[in-house]
């Protein structure tokens, strides 16, 4: 089964100011769609947007040719955001925000899967740290691990290589990659050259 | 990172719906979640307790030790201390998560929002409108409160409370994207706490001139059935409001 998120003549006004007016794409699977343009062209709230987040818009949005509003159950039991900020709860351990997110699924998961999906994105030994004592990039880790933890085919990912280190830049990629060859599909913003051998498709904002 | 590149990925999988029984697991997580954080931040805990018991001290202090005076006063300050001992602690409720970014993770989550939010409340009412209850007595002993109407105290305030924190919530969430709402948020949710209030200390007073509390006691839980009922629902979609603003 294929997946498709389209929007049609997407608009948006912010403060008197048209972010983007009569905007088409569509995803589907097996692709990547990068948003691009300079700071402050609507580039997060197009993908809050497209994540259901945000209902001040207008146009319309189709979820495998469904209106968004309608299957919206559906759509968000698909999807995977990680936004601005990494949604990583200071005062817990990185093995205790999993496994809310895990639980926020409506999965119990198991400890071993949480520490398999911490030690892929290199946070051995610091499972059980408070995660405010981490750095901004172990942070992010943390969130980059329900990427790992949390099968889903829409990734929505605004700005994900923000904080990480090379090392890191280069296995999320691959991650990226591995994701839409087996059928996902990738939204994201990035100021970063991405060097994904598959199809990249852009939309310039601004 | 160590991913190997080689390693094939299992195909993705596109669901219908979340699975059955998962808000059940959803639910019970965030409220430990909640508790845990709310543990592991004391400090932020003991807040309302001791403002609670802040005011109360004063109060013999500032307009007379005498017994019989005190002991008039004390349902109604009782209950007007918790109730802003309970107001003092709603700003934090979803400000952290928003801060943070959970709180657009937690509106992304593929449950009702409205249960979800609820999981929120119930923690807070558990550490704050819960032992506020608990601790009325002991400040009961010190205002001159007679004896035998310490139960009805605590239990009003227990199903009080309750009440207080799912309308209280529904203002949190309203006032979570401005920046100092604290203000906002008590203005906006003293008014629904009038009938709280009223009924609450209308309890205790019956109780102290030993007629009948049920009524009361009655009007209380009708109070807290209806937020129960109504206050997710405005809570979430104040939630969706303040993260679309």
């Amino acid at each position: 089964m294929s997946l498709c998120l389209e929007a049609r003549q997407l608009a948006c006004e912010r403060d008197g100011r048209w972010l983007f007016e009569g905007l088409d794409l569509t995803v589907r699977s097996g692709e990547i769609l990068r948003i691009e343009g300079p700071n402050g062209s609507g580039k997060t709230t197009l993908l809050k947007i497209l994540a259901g987040q945000l209902g001040e818009y207008e146009g319309e949005l189709y979820w495998n040719s469904t209106p968004l509003r309608k299957a919206r159950e559906q759509f968000l039991a698909n999807l995977l955001y990680l936004g601005h900020s990494p949604g990583v709860k200071a005062g817990l351990s990185p093995l205790e925000n999993l496994a809310w997110y895990q639980a926020l699924n409506g999965d119990k998961g198991s400890e071993e899967q949480r520490l398999e999906a911490l030690a892929k994105v290199g946070l051995n030994g610091f499972e059980d740290v408070v995660a405010g004592q981490l750095s901004a990039g172990q942070q992010r880790r943390v969130a980059l691990a329900r990427l790992t933890l949390t099968r889903r085919a829409l990734w929505v990912l605004d700005e994900p290589f923000t904080a990480i280190d090379r090392q890191g830049v280069t296995a999320l990629e691959a991650q990226l990659a591995a994701h839409v060859q087996a059928g996902g599909c990738v939204l994201l913003t990035t100021h970063h050259a991405l060097a994904v051998t598959s199809t990249v498709r852009c939309v310039q904002l601004g | 990172m160590s991913l190997q590149r080689t390693k094939a990925a299992p195909a993705v999988v596109i669901v219908e719906a979340p699975a059955q029984g998962s808000l059940w697991i959803a639910f019970k997580a965030t409220l430990e979640r909640d508790l845990t954080l709310m543990l592991r931040r004391r400090g932020e805990l003991l807040n309302p307790l001791v403002f609670f018991a802040l005011v109360v001290t004063l109060f013999p202090i500032g307009i007379s030790p005498d017994p019989d005076m005190l002991a008039l006063i004390a349902p109604g300050l009782l209950w007007v201390a918790a109730l802003l001992a309970a107001l003092l602690s709603l700003d934090s409720l979803f400000r952290t998560d928003y801060d943070d970014g959970s709180l657009e993770q937690l509106l992304l989550a593929p449950q009702p929002l409205a249960i979800l939010s609820l999981a929120k409340v119930v923690a807070h009412w558990l550490f704050t409108g819960l032992p506020l209850a608990l601790m009325a007595p002991l400040l009961g002993i010190m205002l001159a409160l007679p004896a035998g109407s310490y139960a009805i105290l605590s239990l009003s305030l227990a199903i009080g409370s309750a009440s207080l924190s799912l309308i209280g919530a529904i203002g949190a969430a309203l006032t979570v994207g401005i920046a100092r709402g604290g203000v906002l948020l008590s203005l906006l949710i003293l008014p629904l706490y009038i009938p709280v209030l009223i009924f609450g200390v209308g309890a205790v007073q019956a109780a102290l001139l030993g007629e009948g509390v049920a009524a009361h006691l009655a009007m209380l839980g009708a109070l807290l059935a209806a937020s129960l009922l109504l206050a997710p629902w405005a809570i979430a979609a104040s939630l969706r409001i303040s993260i679309n603003g």
